[in-house]
């Protein structure tokens, strides 16, 4: 089973109906006990930071998470689910995140050629910049659909792929089992669920 | 960088979709779900559903039609018509939309794009105005196109903006139906006057027109249309190679 960690963040239809087409046994909860029972994580959201970060905590989930990403368990957050997993955000003031991959979260405003517009809404390419399993099923060019305007600092070491947007953004990020994208896979057609099967398949044993 | 989008739009009426000519007239064209699964199969960036209904019954449709769509479609659905309150913004969220149109609610109560923008972002809100020139003015008219407000349009669409409009899409009455082309002179007045994603609306006649739009306003950022759609004057992927052709940046 696959966990979509519920802590009262964003709107998971689109997230579990995609899920439900891939074949994926994925399940929507709050439940420490699912959690840790499951074989992989998805983390969603959407909104701001801040709010985000306090739901994860006060929730208890932000620790059911780390100890279970250090228990080598996939973990796969989506747009601010992913920004979550970084250590912290410049979003209005500064945020601590979950910290299991190194790196800030900043904005566009002030960064961007003056023509392009904020937030970054729409279908952008991807470009590969490292191996990651996510990338497995797609290709280089392969347009997702983002839609925000804080980003992950590209220099990040986890950066697996970049979107140009005035600059690059990053995309998508992997460090070992922690992995995520900043885009929607599950608004993003035939290469989003490709994204997510990459994700939700299960390990060939080695 | 990032692509223009091309949106089909589908009127939805007791569950079923229709288009009109000048907003009058209307015919059934097809089934919501399959035109849905269609355009989506052939590069539709978005789609964008329109709920003319009057009725509860019609609405109840409308939100059993859009829940269907959204578990088998995976783009950005924009859901609008008769959108009056957070609440409204709540039940079409739930069944599956991304992004929530409002046009004549916002105009009775402009306040409801701040309240939706603080509950649910700005990339959620998006501005749909209805425009007609009148007395050398661009003017914003209500309830489908059939009541003047008296209102200028760039301030209504610049104060729609401040209070947390994300999207705004302008629909040109005066070119609405009649596939001549995009309204080129007011689309570019909206551009200058915004800094969101602007998209153009009514005059869609041929793949020209597309073109046109696209080159003569750069900043514009996606296409939106019915009846050349629909009944297949334009098929998408033919769209599609033609902009890239033309220089202009898609999705394929």
């Amino acid at each position: 089973m696959i966990a979509v960690v519920d802590y009262g963040v964003g709107n998971l239809f689109s997230l579990c109906c995609s899920l439900e087409r891939i074949g994926a046994d994925a399940k929507v909860t709050s439940d420490p006990a699912e959690i840790r029972g499951a074989e992989k994580i998805i983390l969603p959201g959407v909104g701001a930071f801040a709010d985000a970060a306090k739901k994860l905590r006060d929730s208890g989930l932000d620790k059911v998470i780390l100890e279970q990403a250090a228990a080598s368990k996939e973990i796969m957050g989506i747009c601010l689910g992913m920004q979550l997993l970084f250590e912290k955000s410049y979003e209005f003031g500064e945020h601590t995140g979950l910290g299991l991959l190194k790196g800030s979260v900043i904005g566009m405003e002030g960064t961007l050629p003056t023509e392009l517009k904020i937030p970054h809404i729409g279908w952008n390419a991807l470009h590969f910049t490292k191996e990651s399993k996510l990338l497995k099923y797609i290709k280089e060019g392969d347009c997702v659909y983002f839609v925000h305007s804080f980003y992950v600092d590209p220099g990040a070491e986890s950066v697996v792929a970049t979107a140009e947007y005035g600059k690059f953004v990053t995309a998508a990020v992997q460090c070992g089992n922690v992995m995520g994208c900043q885009f929607h896979p599950e608004k993003s057609g035939e290469v989003g669920l490709n994204i997510l099967r990459a994700f939700c398949e299960k390990e060939e044993t080695l | 960088m990032i692509t223009k989008r091309i949106i089909p739009c589908l009127d939805i009426k007791n569950g079923r979709v229709v288009k009109g000519t000048n907003f009058q007239g209307l015919s059934d064209v097809s089934s919501p779900i399959e035109l849905a699964k269609h355009y989506s199969d052939c590069g539709a960036d978005e789609l964008v559903f329109y709920d003319i209904t009057a009725s509860a019954e019609g609405r109840q449709l409308f939100t059993d039609v859009l829940r269907e769509v959204a578990s088998q479609i995976f783009i950005p659905l924009t859901v609008g018509g008769g959108i009056n309150t957070v609440d409204d913004f709540d039940r079409v969220l739930k069944c599956g939309a991304d992004k929530v149109s409002v046009n004549s609610g916002a105009i009775r109560n402009p306040q409801l794009i701040y309240e939706a923008a603080q509950k649910y972002g700005s990339q959620c809100v998006v501005l749909s105005a209805d425009i007609k020139r009148v007395d050398g003015q661009f003017r914003v008219f209500a309830k489908g196109g059939r009541e003047d407000t008296g209102m200028e349009a760039i301030a209504w669409i610049k104060k729609g903006v401040a209070l947390g409009a994300g999207e705004v899409v302008v629909n040109s009455i005066d070119t609405d139906g009649v596939k001549q082309g995009f309204d080129i002179e007011m689309l570019q007045a909206v551009c200058d006057a915004v800094n969101v994603p602007v998209i153009a609306s009514g005059g869609a006649g041929s793949v020209q027109h597309f073109t046109d739009l696209f080159r003569a306003i750069p900043t514009i950022d996606a296409a939106l249309a019915a009846s050349v759609f629909h009944f297949g004057q334009i098929a998408i992927p033919d769209l599609k190679q033609e902009l890239k052709k033309n220089n202009i940046i898609v999705r394929l």
